[in-house]
C-alpha cells in the first residue's frame, strides 16, 4: 500500500498533506502522535526518527517531527506536531516503543520539552551534572562555556537478588573503543540485565551544524561517525541537494555509489576478523586486517583519504578518476575478492570458532520487530529492510540488490550478513563500474533557498541515516537533525547479552559493533 | 590447522619497512598543504575555503597577516583548490612536542608601488629539519626498548581510533618495535588522547592521566585532539588535550595515518628519557 492508500480516509488524524520534494508531510492536530502511529503501524510503517525544531523567534512554536518509512513506498512520511512555548510538551510513544526512548529523551534535554507519560525521563544527552540548560534552543549560544560540573549523580537501577553483583565497566574501556558505561548484572557468569550509559562523545554536532556554511558543514558531517564519514557525507549531501533541487550528474551518483560499497567493505571485513579474534581465532584477524588495509589503501589513492574524507560535495563529487586509477580498483577487488574467500573458508572450516558463534546472543525476530532494530543487526534477526533497495539513491537504483535475512539472529548470521554483503558489495561494485560514462562528476549547486526541508537518507554499513535539514538564509542550515542507526540498535545490545556469560559481551558487542559518537553526535 | 599454516605461508610477509626504510607512499595521499609565502596568490580566499579556521588572515592599509595553524587543519584540499599557489604534498611526519611548532605566521606590507603587498617577516615555531633529525635519532633508540600504550578517547568520531587500530595489523604491526597498547592506564608509559574533550568525558581523562603511573607521556591526536577541529570549543566539548592535561607531543591529521600515528609516537619516545624514565 502506498501512503495516500493508508491515509486516504484521516478520520481527524491529520490535516494538509502536502507534498515536499519526493516527500510527504502531515501536520498533527495535537501534540498526541498516537493516533495517527497506530493507523501506521497497522500498516507496515515503521517510526525511523523523532526529533524537534526551535521555531519560537518565527513562528512562536516548537515542532516535534516523526519520520514515517514502510516496505512498499519509495517515500518517507513527516508527520509533524506543533508544540507551544508554554509549558511545551509531546505525548512519548517510548513505552510501546522502546527505539524510541533515548531520540524523546533527546528532545527534553535539548529543547526542553517534556515527553509525557515518558516510563524513565531521566537525563540522557547531557550527563545529570549539567546545568539547566537546552542546547538546541536558539537563543542559547553555541560557545557557552559552562560552568565546571559538580558531582557524579547518575543512578543506576539497583539489581537485588542473592548472589546477584553488579560490574561497572568504563567509560573507558579495556581496547581501542569508545567511551560508554556499561553495567552488568550478573549472577555467577550469565548477565541477568545491562544498562547502558551514553552520550560521553555528546560534542553538540547538530547545533554546530547551523552555525557552518554549507560548504564547510558538509566536513562536519564527515566526523560524525569515523568509519563512515563517506555515508554521513552522502547522506547530508543528499539533503542539500534535494532542498535546492540540485540533479547529481549520473558518474558521479556512480562513483558515490562505488566509495559506499568501499567502506561497507573495509569495515565489514574488519568486524568479521574482529568476531573470530574475540573468540580466539587470531589468525583469521590478522588476514582479515590485512585485507582491510588493501581497501584503506585503495581509497587513499580513490580520494585522497583512507577513510574516504575530503570527497562528496553537493552536486557530486570533489575530483574525478582517471582510467587508469578505474582499473587499479577493479584489481584491488579482484584479488580482494579471491583473498577473501580463502579467509572465510578459513573461519568456516574451523569448528570450534562456529560452535562459539551459533546460539551466542541471540536477538529473536519479534523481539527485533518490537525494539524497531535495523541494518546489519536487523537482517540477522528477520527485519528485511535495506535503505539501498526501499529508497534508492545514487546509482542503487540500476543495480539488483539481494538483501540477506537470517532468523536465528546469533552472533554468527551477523558474521554471515556481513560476509553476503561484502560479496554483493563486489557484485555492485563491478556492475557500476561497467556503466561508469564520462559525464561530469559534478555540477554547481544554485544557492540554497530558505526555509526549505530536506531528507537524506543512507544505508551505511551499519545500517540506515538520516539527515533532515532545513535551509536558513545565505547558505546555511537553520536546524540539522542527524540520525545514526547505532541510536535505534543499542536497545539490541541489552536484549541480545541477556542469558549470556561476561566472557561472550565482547563478541556480541562486536556484531553489533555500534558507534558511540554517531548516537552521541 | 594445516590450512592455517598455509595460508599463512602463502601470504609471507607484509609488513613495511618504516621506520627503517622510507615509506611508500600515494601520490594521491593528501598530506600537509604546503604555502609559498612569498608568492600566495589569495590569501583571503584560501582562509574562507578552510572549514576549521586554520587558515586566517588580518589586514590593514599598512600590513597584513597570514596565519596557518596545521593544529586546526583536517587536509580536506579545499585550500589549495581556491588558491592553486597552496601545494598539497605528501608530507605526514607533522608531529611536533610544542604547539606553537604547528603554528606558522607570515607579516606582510606593502611594496614600493604600494599596491602589492610583499613578505616581510616569515616565522615557523619550530624548525621543521631539526624535528626531522630528532626522528631519526630516536628511531634507533627506542627499537631497543619497550613502550605500553593507553589510548583515551576523549570524545572522537572514532576516525583516529580506527587509524590507530590499524597500526596493529600486519602491515604496520607496531609490536615489531617493542610498542604494545594495554588495557590499563596503570600500565601505561604514554597516553594516546584522540577527539575534542567533550564536557561529558572531561573527567574521565583526567581520572585517566591521573592513573597513569610517573613518568607519563602524553600524545594529543588529530586536528581535535589538539584543537577541537571542525567541532572546534562549545558548549559540549572543551576543545583540545591540553586543556585538561598537559600535552608532551601533538599529531595533526584527520585522522593521522598509521605512518604519521607512528611518527608521533616515536618522536614522543625521544621523551621519555626527559621525563626521568630509566634506560
Amino acid at each position: 500500500m502506498t501512503f495516500e492508500q493508508i491515509l486516504a480516509n484521516p478520520g481527524g488524524l491529520f490535516h494538509s498533506p502536502t507534498l515536499n520534494g519526493p516527500d510527504i508531510y502531515v501536520e498533527l492536530p495535537g501534540t498526541d502522535p498516537r493516533p495517527l502511529t497506530i493507523l501506521l503501524t497497522a500498516n507496515g510503517c515503521r517510526i525511523a526518527s523523532v526529533f524537534a525544531e526551535d521555531r519560537v523567534a518565527e513562528e512562536n512554536r516548537y515542532y516535534v517531527y516523526y519520520v514515517f518509512d514502510q516496505d512498499s513506498d519509495s517515500r518517507y512520511l513527516i508527520a509533524r506536531a506543533t508544540i507551544s512555548t508554554a509549558e511545551p510538551s509531546f505525548v512519548s510513544m517510548a513505552a510501546e516503543m522502546p527505539a524510541l526512548n533515548w531520540q524523546e529523551r533527546e528532545i527534553q534535554d535539548w529543547f526542553g520539552i517534556a515527553a509525557e507519560g515518558h516510563p524513565n525521563p531521566r537525563r540522557v544527552a547531557l550527563h545529570d551534572n549539567w546545568p539547566d540548560v537546552h542546547p538546541l534552543r536558539k537563543d542559547f549560544p553555541v560557545d557557552t562555556v559552562l560552568p565546571p560540573f559538580e558531582g557524579e549523580q547518575h543512578v543506576l537501577r539497583p539489581t537485588l537478588g542473592e548472589g546477584v553483583f553488579q560490574i561497572p565497566v568504563g567509560p573507558v574501556h579495556a581496547g581501542i573503543i569508545e567511551p560508554g558505561h556499561f553495567n552488568f548484572a550478573v549472577a555467577g557468569e550469565p548477565i541477568l540485565y545491562l544498562q547502558l550509559r551514553m552520550f560521553y562523545t555528546h560534542k553538540g554536532i547538530e547545533k554546530r551544524f547551523e552555525q557552518l556554511p554549507v560548504r564547510h558543514a558538509v566536513f562536519l558531517a564527515e566526523s560524525i561517525s569515523g568509519d563512515s564519514a563517506f555515508s554521513h557525507g552522502v547522506a547530508f549531501c543528499q539533503a542539500i541537494e534535494r532542498a535546492a533541487d540540485a540533479q547529481v550528474p549520473e558518474r558521479a551518483r556512480r562513483m558515490r555509489t562505488i566509495l559506499l560499497e568501499l567502506e561497507r567493505m573495509y569495515n565489514h571485513v574488519a568486524d568479521i576478523g574482529a568476531i573470530a579474534m574475540d573468540v580466539g581465532f587470531v589468525v583469521a584477524n590478522a588476514h582479515a586486517s590485512r585485507l582491510r588495509e588493501m581497501i584503506l589503501a585503495l581509497n587513499e589513492d580513490l580520494t585522497g583519504s583512507r577513510t574516504l574524507r575530503g570527497m562528496v560535495c553537493p552536486g557530486g563529487v570533489r575530483r574525478d578518476w582517471t582510467a587508469e586509477q578505474v582499473s587499479h580498483a577493479l584489481g584491488v577487488v579482484q584479488v580482494f575478492e579471491s583473498e577473501f574467500n580463502s579467509i572465510v573458508e578459513l573461519i568456516e572450516s574451523s569448528d570450534s570458532t562456529r560452535d562459539r558463534l551459533a546460539r551466542t546472543g541471540i536477538l529473536r525476530p519479534d523481539k527485533a520487530r518490537d525494539l524497531g532494530i535495523i541494518g546489519v543487526g536487523g537482517r540477522a534477526s528477520g527485519i528485511d529492510r535495506d535503505v539501498r533497495r526501499d529508497h534508492p539513491y545514487a546509482a542503487y537504483d540500476t543495480v539488483t540488490l539481494d538483501v540477506p535475512v537470517y532468523q536465528e539472529g546469533d552472533v554468527l548470521r551477523r558474521m554471515q550478513v556481513r560476509i553476503d554483503e561484502i560479496r554483493q558489495s563486489i557484485v555492485i561494485i563491478r556492475a557500476v563500474e561497467s556503466q561508469l560514462a564520462a559525464s561530469p562528476f559534478c555540477v554547481p549547486v544554485p544557492p540554497l533557498p530558505p526555509d526549505r526541508c530536506a531528507l537524506g537518507a543512507v544505508e551505511g554499513w551499519r545500517g540506515e541515516i538520516l539527515h533532515w535539514i532545513r535551509t536558513g538564509p545565505n547558505n546555511t542550515l537553520s536546524r540539522c537533525k542527524i540520525k545514526d542507526p547505532s541510536i535505534n540498535n543499542w536497545p539490541a545490545m541489552v536484549e541480545a547479552v541477556q542469558g549470556n556469560i561476561v566472557p561472550d559481551f565482547p563478541v556480541i558487542n562486536k556484531s553489533f559493533n555500534l558507534s558511540y559518537s554517531g548516537t552521541d553526535r | 590447522m594445516f590450512k592455517i599454516l598455509r595460508k599463512t605461508a602463502q601470504t609471507g610477509l607484509v609488513t613495511i619497512g618504516y621506520p627503517a626504510a622510507p615509506p611508500v607512499i600515494s601520490p594521491r595521499y593528501r598530506g600537509a598543504p604546503k604555502f609559498n609565502f612569498e608568492h600566495f596568490n589569495d590569501p583571503p580566499a584560501a582562509a574562507a575555503a578552510c572549514p576549521t579556521g586554520a587558515i586566517s588572515v588580518t589586514s590593514t592599509d599598512t600590513s597584513g597577516r597570514v596565519v596557518v595553524d596545521y593544529g586546526l587543519c583536517i587536509f580536506c584540499g579545499q585550500c589549495a583548490e581556491a588558491d592553486p599557489s597552496i601545494k598539497i604534498t605528501q608530507q605526514f611526519d607533522l608531529a611536533v612536542r610544542d604547539r606553537s611548532a604547528l603554528v606558522v605566521t607570515a607579516d606582510y606590507s606593502p611594496d614600493s608601488s604600494g599596491s602589492n603587498f610583499e613578505l616581510k617577516h616569515l616565522q615557523y615555531g619550530e624548525s621543521p629539519s631539526d624535528l626531522e633529525e630528532t626522528v631519526k635519532l630516536r628511531i634507533r633508540d627506542v627499537l631497543g626498548r619497550s613502550l605500553a600504550i593507553r589510548v583515551v578517547d576523549a570524545g572522537s568520531c572514532n576516525g583516529c581510533e580506527i587509524e590507530v587500530n590499524s597500526l596493529n595489523n600486519p602491515l604496520y604491526d607496531i609490536e615489531r618495535l617493542g610498542i604494545h597498547f594495554v588495557a590499563s592506564p596503570r600500565h601505561a608509559d604514554m597516553l594516546l588522547a584522540t577527539g575534542p574533550v567533550t564536557r561529558n568525558m572531561e573527567l574521565a581523562l583526567l581520572k585517566t592521566w591521573s592513573a597513569t603511573p610517573d613518568p607519563r607521556v602524553v600524545v594529543a591526536v588529530g586536528a581535535c585532539g589538539i584543537s577541537g577541529g571542525i567541532f572546534g570549543r562549545n558548549y559540549a566539548t572543551v576543545g583540545g588535550v591540553d586543556r585538561v592535561v598537559p600535552v608532551d607531543v601533538y599529531i595533526p591529521g584527520c585522522p593521522p595515518t598509521p605512518l604519521a600515528l607512528l611518527n608521533g609516537i616515536l618522536l614522543a619516545v625521544g621523551m621519555m628519557e626527559e621525563k626521568g624514565v630509566p634506560r
